[in-house]
């Protein structure tokens, strides 16, 4: 059943694959439209994770006995099938996280605190998450580096007259977003990485929105590090992955020092196993990584082009049909965009918005998506955000587009 | 119409939301408070002017937000003004218990700010409904100058 082509797939069939689709909110048959804060879970995923509780839970790389040689394997296992899932050359260039914060925490304690002095710069864009712009300014604060901004322009798609001349001597890293998690923008990853590696800048890319829904090889791309997250992938919460090319890993110094990490410690002093388990400290999440191998083998049998033409089918049609709503403005560029669509209308504030199309069952989120640079860049203190994966319909969307109209005519 | 909507968004505080009372400027205000809402952006500047025995003579703001802090805002300003010291912090307790408490009762006293009630069934919105009285407590606190409060405290 699941093929090819966006056109082949019966996408009702996948639909039925998400038993929380069938819930219901106030009464109303739940509408889902805020899978870019975290996606729903298909029963393959979910019966993973009750698979490994009832067949091999054990704690990894300890034990000797069975199980422990099971969770072992299977948690190694994950880490290939991460690694295959985004063209990384090696297992070994994957590092288990609790998402994409952590990813981006990572580089910027272990890397940046051994590379980064004072006077450096890194360079970001002014659509960054929180998550890829807080721990650059922790970093800077520590180190005195300096941040620099790539602009978002009107549209909704980044500056790039203005690369060349921020990419610096002093640059050593640029970092960005592949899918902004507010506009939509899908920015051109490999033509950014190429233009920061001709000056020599290693380049990070917070895949946080689009891991899950287009296909990504990082040898193709270019990039030196990616982070992602299982959660908006179909995988559980609490794990998620950093990617970082070989040689860099291998550099860098351990983040967290505890357990798993280690080769041998004496009272005094520590050697650390080589990476990726030299940044695993503790006990991993082994149920987890074990959920994101099954979430990937769920998404690749349905295939990434296919879910990629289907959702921004959605998102396209979300944003055409929202234009015709009166007084309202939708963000982000109109050809291409990523699976989600933000937009504020005159007659309601986007609070009472969501408050108001939460009561017939429709989820959205309103606020400023831990955007808030880019929210005050585009003069609004947040947006209404609906956002969309592949177990959406377009019915749905006619539905959103009908609720937002009686609101139109109950706040106005 | 979905009943919790309509006891949400009640007609009054449509009204208030749209055409807010006391909304402007305060020129020889004693205080002025900014109070924010960094969860949602909701913006309230409140200016309030003292009598000599310390009660508010006179209350407005400026602001910008989602329809309750706004219509949170209006009301309580109407309901302020005139009142002394003490008055204003009974009201703030009362109206506090209004919008949080899952007991039905709703205090003659609070007057027309019982409209507010049915944010009770909202907890996300709470903060919303409390950022003016937030803003208001502060400055009775502080009595003269500037200041600032958050719904989030750093
Ligand atoms: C673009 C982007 N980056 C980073 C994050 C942070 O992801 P997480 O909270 O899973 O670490 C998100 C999700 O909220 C996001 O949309």
């Amino acid at each position: 059943m699941h093929k090819i082509a966006a056109s082949t797939i019966d996408w009702d069939a996948v639909r039925g694959d998400f038993p929380i689709l069938r819930e219901r909110a106030h009464g109303h048959p739940l509408i889902y439209l805020d899978s870019a804060a975290t996606s729903q879970k298909p029963r393959a995923v979910i019966e993973a994770l009750r698979n490994f509780y009832e067949h091999e839970n054990a704690n990894v790389h300890r034990g000797l006995h069975t199980l422990s040689t099971r969770a072992t394997e299977a948690y190694e296992k994950a880490r290939r099938r991460v690694a295959e899932y985004i063209g990384a050359a090696s297992a070994d260039e994957i590092v288990f996280t609790r998402g994409t914060t952590e990813s981006i925490n990572l580089v910027a304690q272990a890397w940046g605190g051994k590379f980064i002095r004072q006077g450096d710069v890194i360079l970001l864009t002014v659509m960054e998450h929180h998550s890829n712009l807080v721990p650059w300014q922790l970093l800077a604060e520590r180190t005195g580096a300096r941040l620099r901004f790539v602009p978002v322009l009107d549209d909704g798609t980044l500056d790039l007259d203005q690369l060349s001349s921020l990419l610096t001597p002093e640059v050593k890293l640029f970092a960005f977003t592949h899918i902004s998690n507010s506009l939509g923008t899908i920015n051109p990853v490999a033509n950014l990485c190429a233009k920061a590696h001709a000056v020599g800048v290693l380049a990070l890319v917070d895949a946080a929105q689009s891991v899950g829904h287009l296909p990504i090889n990082v040898r193709e791309l270019g990039c030196d590090f990616l982070a992602f997250s299982g959660h908006k992938m179909c995988g559980p919460t609490g794990i998620g992955a950093l990617y970082a090319r070989a040689e860099i890993l291998d550099s860098m110094p351990p983040y967290h020092g505890g357990g798993e990490m280690i080769v041998s410690v004496t009272l005094e002093k520590t050697t650390f196993k080589k990476a990726p388990h030299r940044f695993e400290a503790g006990t991993p999440n082994v149920a987890g990584a074990i959920g994101l191998a099954a979430a990937i083998d769920y998404l690749e049998q349905i295939g990434r082009p296919a879910i990629f033409e289907h959702d921004s089918q959605l998102a396209r049609y979300a944003a055409e049909r929202l234009t015709e709503l009166p007084g309202t403005r939708v963000f982000g560029p109109t050809d291409e965009r990523g699976a989600l669509v933000g937009f504020v209308m005159d007659a309601a504030h986007p609070h009472d918005l969501t408050t108001f199309a939460d009561q017939y069952g429709l989820a959205m989120r309103g606020g400023h998506h831990c955007n808030q640079p880019l929210m005050r860049r585009f003069g609004v203190s947040g947006t209404t955000r609906a956002s969309f994966y592949f177990y959406n319909t377009m019915e749905e969307i006619d539905r959103m587009i009908e609720i937002l109209q009686a609101a139109v005519r109950f706040f106005s | 119409m979905i009943p919790e909507i309509e006891e949400l968004y009640q007609e009054v505080i449509l009204d208030h939301s749209r055409r807010p009372r006391n909304f402007g400027e305060l020129p020889d205000a004693a205080v002025l408070v900014h109070g924010d809402n960094p969860a949602c952006g909701d913006e309230i500047n409140l200016a309030v002017k003292f009598d000599t025995s310390g009660g508010l003579q006179d209350i407005k703001f400026t602001g910008r937000g989602c329809a309750i802090s706004q219509a949170s805002a209006s009301l309580m300003t109407m309901k302020l003004k005139g009142k002394s010291r003490e008055e204003v912090l009974e009201m703030l307790h009362a109206f506090h218990d209004l919008v949080t408490n899952e007991t039905n009762e709703a205090p003659k006293k609070l007057g027309d700010l019982r409209v507010m009630r049915g944010v009770r069934n909202f907890p996300l919105r709470v903060k919303c409904a409390m950022l003016a009285w937030r803003a208001v407590e502060q400055a009775l606190e502080q009595g003269v100058g500037e200041a600032i409060v958050s719904t989030e405290p750093a």
